[in-house]
């Protein structure tokens, strides 16, 4: 700190809505991650009008194609055929429905839960915070993955069952980050001072201390969003997701470890899309961090 | 002193280990006048502020004494009561300016905080007060500073914008917790002066903490020296500094470095002095 009393803020770091799009666009990593993830919303939500064909019509004349640029490839079906003469393609796009329907859903509401009891046991502390962090310690203890198995199985498939399970689990990430970060910011001066102009302590939690864990919760949120969608494709492949008639990547990648030798592609188109969805989703996180926290930007 | 604004009456504090943190602290404060607390880091001046003010640590506990504020006894006021007066009536200036802003919010924001929640007026109202607020402590252009986060603010702009939200409701009564400790020298004159200024101003009463004579001369009326939770000694400024009664206000003054003789370097605080005011307070605690 210098004897300069008055530093001219920057021009243009104004933090309104329109300054942090601003500041996202010019970030290369957010455009693509971004540009992305909404190409997979456009092509979930109009699927029906984007995919060439039918996913489920069976075409055995032509199975196993393999995609355009192979030799015995067929115009029509892009990506090529699975065992059954099946479009690729469409199904692919088909099963972007399920990845991104889980996805927000089941992240959107696993933050929601465990950001309310972190932000709960983080700044009451006491019993509360007892009681949420043994809550915590327990769920922990078991391992995620069977459990949403052992889980879906008791619930019974579908997507509904998919999105409990998800959020049954992974509420704890957002609760153990979102205690620490409560508990980080309840020690600050800042909340002294907010005190001290008689706040009440819940104004004081919802007004000063939850902006504060926002940009952490935004980054967890996409990271979030990334795991469900691979949960999801686990539980589609041990067949515990939704029905078997409904395209998902998990169920086309079930299907094409079968048929590996004869037709690869089928089982590594799904694959490539749902770790290019993966890091689509850290990548955003990542960049919106940057772009919500006032102190990281630049 | 005929009218009293704030009266503490021997207050003590402990900490949770049976460690006395105050003894019996005591001072009158007169509407408009300012009282200095002095004394060296850990002297309890902090405690003695979060006291007064209700926000005394989870590890502290108020173990005697009270406080009255206006004739109303605040520890016996209830919670809502409390916080009405809190922010409207009594308002803090907190010591470090670089954390006791919100990180997350804007200046305006915080700056209307207690124009919207204490006073409901609207954002514009708000606003344009918050705006003629930051004039009022020499900020040049407020509206640019109102769109800012605290970092982009330098130190002593930030402690303006501070003492800009204690005056906001025009309270009677200002707690300034060392307000200039954290700040560079060139710019705690500054500061100084311009709380100085508008104290008298809005003829509110303050009570100024620090640990700098020189500071206490300039702007307060009356003052009391703390060691080891304890007044030493109590008294009007003028007095206290040119007759001082008690040694350790006599070797606190001899070890305020001169600029004009520098000489004469720095004089620590004898340790026979020392030694005498922890056997006084050890006879204290004894009888209490």
């Amino acid at each position: 700190m210098s004897d300069a009393t008055f530093v001219k803020p920057a021009v243009g770091r104004r933090g309104g809505g329109s300054a942090v799009v601003k500041r996202l666009v010019r970030d290369r990593k957010v455009v693509v991650a971004g540009g992305y993830i909404l190409l997979l919303v456009v092509l979930a939500i109009f699927a029906p009008a984007i995919a060439p064909v039918d996913p489920l019509a069976q075409d055995l004349s032509n199975a196993e194609t393999p995609p355009v640029g192979f030799s015995g490839a067929i115009p029509d079906f892009l990506l090529g055929t699975d065992d059954l003469g099946r479009d690729v393609l469409s199904r692919a796009i088909f099963g972007a429905r399920i990845a991104i329907t889980v996805a927000f859903i089941a992240a959107s509401l696993a933050a929601a839960l465990g950001t309310l009891l972190g932000l709960l046991a983080g700044w009451y502390g006491r019993s509360i915070d007892n009681l949420v962090s043994r809550l915590v310690d327990v769920w922990m203890s078991f391992p995620a993955v069977l459990l949403s198995i052992l889980l879906v199985a008791i619930l019974g498939s579908g997507l509904d069952s998919v999105i409990a399970a998800i959020v049954v689990i992974d509420w704890t990430r957002f609760c153990r980050v979102v205690r620490t970060a409560t508990m980080a910011q309840a020690r600050m001066d800042y909340v002294t001072a907010a005190r001290a102009i008689g706040f009440r302590r819940g104004a004081i939690l919802v007004r000063e201390i939850l902006p504060n864990v926002i940009p952490v919760l935004i980054a967890l949120l996409t990271l979030e969003m990334g795991i469900a969608v691979i949960v999801e494709a686990i539980l589609s492949f041990v067949g515990l997701s939704v029905s078997s008639d409904t395209p998902t990547w998990g169920g086309m990648i079930a299907q094409g470890r079968q048929i590996v030798h004869e037709a690869w592609w089928v089982m590594t188109v799904p694959l490539l899309l749902l770790c290019a969805t993966v890091i689509a989703f850290n990548q955003l996180g990542d960049g919106l961090t940057r772009a919500l926290d006032p102190v990281l930007r630049r | 002193m005929s009218e009293v604004l704030l009266g503490v009456h021997s207050l003590s504090v402990r900490a949770d280990g049976g460690q006395r943190i105050l003894r019996d602290v005591s001072f009158d404060l007169a509407p408009g006048e300012v009282h200095g607390l002095v004394g060296e880091s850990g002297a309890g001046k902090s405690t003695l502020v979060k006291v007064i003010l209700g926000i005394l640590p989870r590890s502290m506990v108020r173990t005697g004494g009270n406080v009255v504020y206006c004739g109303r006894d605040l520890f016996t006021l209830p919670a809502p009561a409390f916080r009405a007066l809190l922010g409207s009536e009594i308002a803090l200036i907190p010591q470090d300016p670089l954390t006791a802003l919100n990180p997350g919010r804007r200046i305006d924001a915080q700056l209307t905080d207690g124009f919207r929640l204490k006073q409901r007026l609207s954002w514009r109202d708000a606003e344009a007060r918050a705006v003629t607020l930051l004039e009022e402590v020499h900020i040049r252009e407020p509206r640019r500073v109102m769109r800012s986060y605290p970092h982009e603010l330098s130190g002593g702009m930030r402690q303006r914008v501070l003492i800009a939200a204690a005056f906001a409701l025009d309270p009677k009564l200002i707690i300034a917790d060392e307000p200039t400790t954290a700040l560079d020298v060139t710019v705690q004159k500054q500061i100084l002066r311009l709380i100085h200024g508008m104290q008298e101003r809005h003829r509110t009463a303050l009570v100024f903490v620090t640990h700098d004579l020189g500071v206490v001369a300039q702007i307060c009326d009356t003052t009391s020296v703390m060691y080891m939770g304890k007044v030493m000694e109590q008294g009007p400024t003028e007095r206290l500094l040119a007759a001082p009664r008690h040694p350790y206000t006599t070797a606190l003054i001899a070890a305020n470095p001169r600029h004009d003789r520098p000489e004469s370097g720095l004089k620590p605080i004898p340790a026979a002095v020392i030694a005498a005011m922890r056997a006084e307070i050890a006879a204290g605690d004894a009888n209490g």
